[in-house]
């Protein structure tokens, strides 16, 4: 069977895939369709949705695009969780690949280390270190990466351990090539796919994590982002629900589409796994 | 005996990671924007070289950098968080006095939690193939991916704006002056909705986490002896599987737990509760980092302190569990 066949036979994961497709649409059309910037104040304040020609959501607390905002805010979210996911990778991969392949005082250390980082409360520190580091698109993704890689480097620790005295690795030991040689083209190609299934369901932790944050007003001034759109509306819930209520909802679609392309991928992926559970 | 040891040890492990996170803390006050003394000054509208001096000179901002680490290590580890200068008190005495509200909202959502996911869960794990057990699933992965401060909100809207029934916001009626009985119903409800809003992500947690257990506890060798036997399929649910697959739930529970001091800083912030989330919100908004990274390392400290004792709680609960493990 094909990877997509195998992809598809899980329903879930279409439907994931399907939402997906349309929320990266949403941010690659809304320079063209709204090119002007979501911040300005186009219309009155406080319109509801559907009550003026053009604004099928309404106007914000300061007359701003409820559509424009969700539709910029759809890139934001998007980039910050591609981006700060591949930091992570980036963190967690060598130090798991290190960790798991040399073993002893190396992984001793290693893990040590990642236990730290996993015992500090992870949105109390993302909090800290944006608050420091002044809220930016890098320093959030900075410090979503610095919260998200443990995982990470588990999951690869994990793999190496189990891969390291494969036949294939003791033939590419015998035939001289080096450790470093090892350690990427002989096991790191084979520790892929659950590093991609996993990286998925990071997007997806992600994405929630830098809406928390500008919820809480961390969010970089400059870029208009669905966090930031509830924040801001927080205060007049009682007058106006729907702007909290649709970026809430782009939100909870987003995260959950990665989840479900997440589970589809690792049936995909792993093939073995999907006769076991059924 | 064994005990004993393990606990000194567990113990001694906490004491690095807090002593790292104090380092850690200081490396953030050393980077955080302009010193306290150039804000205060700020504030207090001087921009007179000679004040900013003598404020600097008084809070040791002069001094070399190891001497202010060994000031501020040793002053931690007499309970002194240093000053909040927005605040005008004591950080410790402004923790301290929130943080009873924050035990209460995270303990009731954390067992909440726990109590419906393991019951969500194992109905889920008993009707694998059935479009019941798929529903459960559906709706735990829908609440795992919504944004705790969105259900928050929503809540307030439907639950107090629209439908009346419950309170918004804070932790007691103000001005009510209840006592006793009366004020701890005025707390209860006012406790509802957030920790119900806390409970929702986690409890999507649980609930997958207790499935995937009771699904991999069913396989073993004495589910079927008990299948052999003609027990009943309910039976053998309860007793043998459910049981056997709560104990890596409770570990896990455990170590999730830590991450609900997060939640609690979105959700008191949503509902006003006067707990260390709220605190560490103003504090955010008012750009004290001294009480910031005080509230940090108190978040960090709660955390160990719950993993120890929920370790030692699996261990009392599973005596085969020694301290080779």
């Amino acid at each position: 069977m094909s990877f997509f066949a195998r992809f598809a036979q899980n329903r879930g994961a279409l439907v994931g895939l399907l939402i997906l497709i349309a929320i990266i649409g949403m941010a690659i059309l809304a320079p063209f369709l709204y090119p002007e910037s979501p911040w300005r104040m186009v219309q009155r304040p406080f319109l509801a949705p559907m009550e003026a020609e053009g604004f099928w959501l309404g106007t914000d607390t300061m007359g701003r695009d409820v559509a424009a905002g969700l539709m910029h805010g759809a890139w934001v979210s998007l980039l910050i969780g591609l981006v700060s996911t591949t930091v992570a990778l980036l963190i967690g991969v060598p130090l798991g690949a290190v960790a798991g392949y040399y073993g002893g005082l190396v992984d001793d250390g290693l893990m040590r280390f990642t236990e730290f980082f996993q015992t500090i409360p992870n949105f109390a520190l993302a909090i800290v270190l944006v608050a420091i580091m002044q809220p930016s698109v890098v320093s959030i993704v900075l410090a979503i990466a610095i919260v998200s890689w443990p995982p990470v480097a588990r999951l690869v620790r994990a793999e190496f351990m189990s891969l390291r005295h494969r036949e294939y690795v003791e033939a590419a030991r015998l035939v001289g090539q080096t450790n470093g040689t090892i350690i990427l083209r002989q096991i790191l190609p084979n520790t892929l796919s659950p590093i991609i299934v996993l990286a998925s369901l990071m997007v997806a932790t992600a994405i929630l994590l830098e809406s928390a944050l500008s919820f809480l007003g961390l969010g970089d001034p400059n870029v208009m982002s669905w966090g930031y759109m509830i924040g801001a509306a927080r205060t007049v819930i009682r007058q106006a629900w729907w702007l909290s209520f649709f970026p809430g909802v782009a939100i909870l679609l987003t995260v959950l589409a990665l989840n479900l392309v997440g589970e589809g991928l690792d049936d995909a992926l792993n093939p073995k796994l999907v006769r076991e559970r059924s | 005996m064994l005990y004993a040891r393990l606990i000194v040890m567990r113990l001694l492990k906490a004491v690095v990671v807090l002593f790292l996170i104090v380092i850690f803390n200081f490396v953030l006050i050393q980077l955080a924007p302009g010193d306290p003394a150039s804000i205060l000054a700020g504030e207090a509208g001087a921009t007179d070289e000679e004040f900013l001096r003598q404020l600097r000179e008084r809070f040791g901002l002069d001094q070399p950098l190891y001497v202010q680490l060994w000031h501020y290590v040793s002053g931690i580890a007499t309970l002194d968080f240093g000053w909040s200068y927005r605040q005008g008190m004591p950080v410790l005495d402004l923790i301290l006095a929130r943080l009873p509200a924050t035990l209460l909202l995270t303990g009731t959502a954390f067992v909440l939690s726990l109590v419906l996911g393991i019951v969500a869960g194992s109905m889920a794990a008993a009707r694998v193939k059935k479009p019941s057990g798929s529903l459960i699933m559906a709706l735990a992965l829908i609440f795992y991916a919504t944004p705790l401060f969105w259900v928050a909100l929503m809540a307030v809207v439907l639950f107090s704006v629209y439908l009346d029934w419950l309170p918004a916001y804070g932790m007691y009626t103000v001005g009510a002056g209840h006592t006793g009985l009366a004020l701890m119903l005025d707390v209860a409800k006012h406790l509802v909705l957030p920790a119900t809003t806390l409970a929702l992500f986690f409890m999507a947690i649980y609930t997958r986490m207790t499935r995937a257990s009771m699904l991999e506890a069913s396989q073993q060798d004495y589910v079927k002896t008990a299948r052999a036997k003609g027990l009943s399929p309910r039976v053998i649910q309860r007793r043998h599987i459910l049981r056997n697959a709560l104990l890596p739930i409770i570990t896990l529970a455990g170590l999730q737990a830590g991450q609900m001091v997060g939640g609690a800083i979105l959700t008191e912030t949503v509902f006003a509760w006067p707990g260390i989330g709220r605190l560490m919100f103003e504090a955010l908004q008012q750009r004290d980092y001294n009480l910031l990274l005080g509230i940090f390392f108190f978040s960090a400290a709660l955390v160990i302190v719950f993993n120890i004792v929920t370790d030692l709680v699996y261990r009392l609960a599973d005596p085969r569990i020694k301290e080779a493990s």
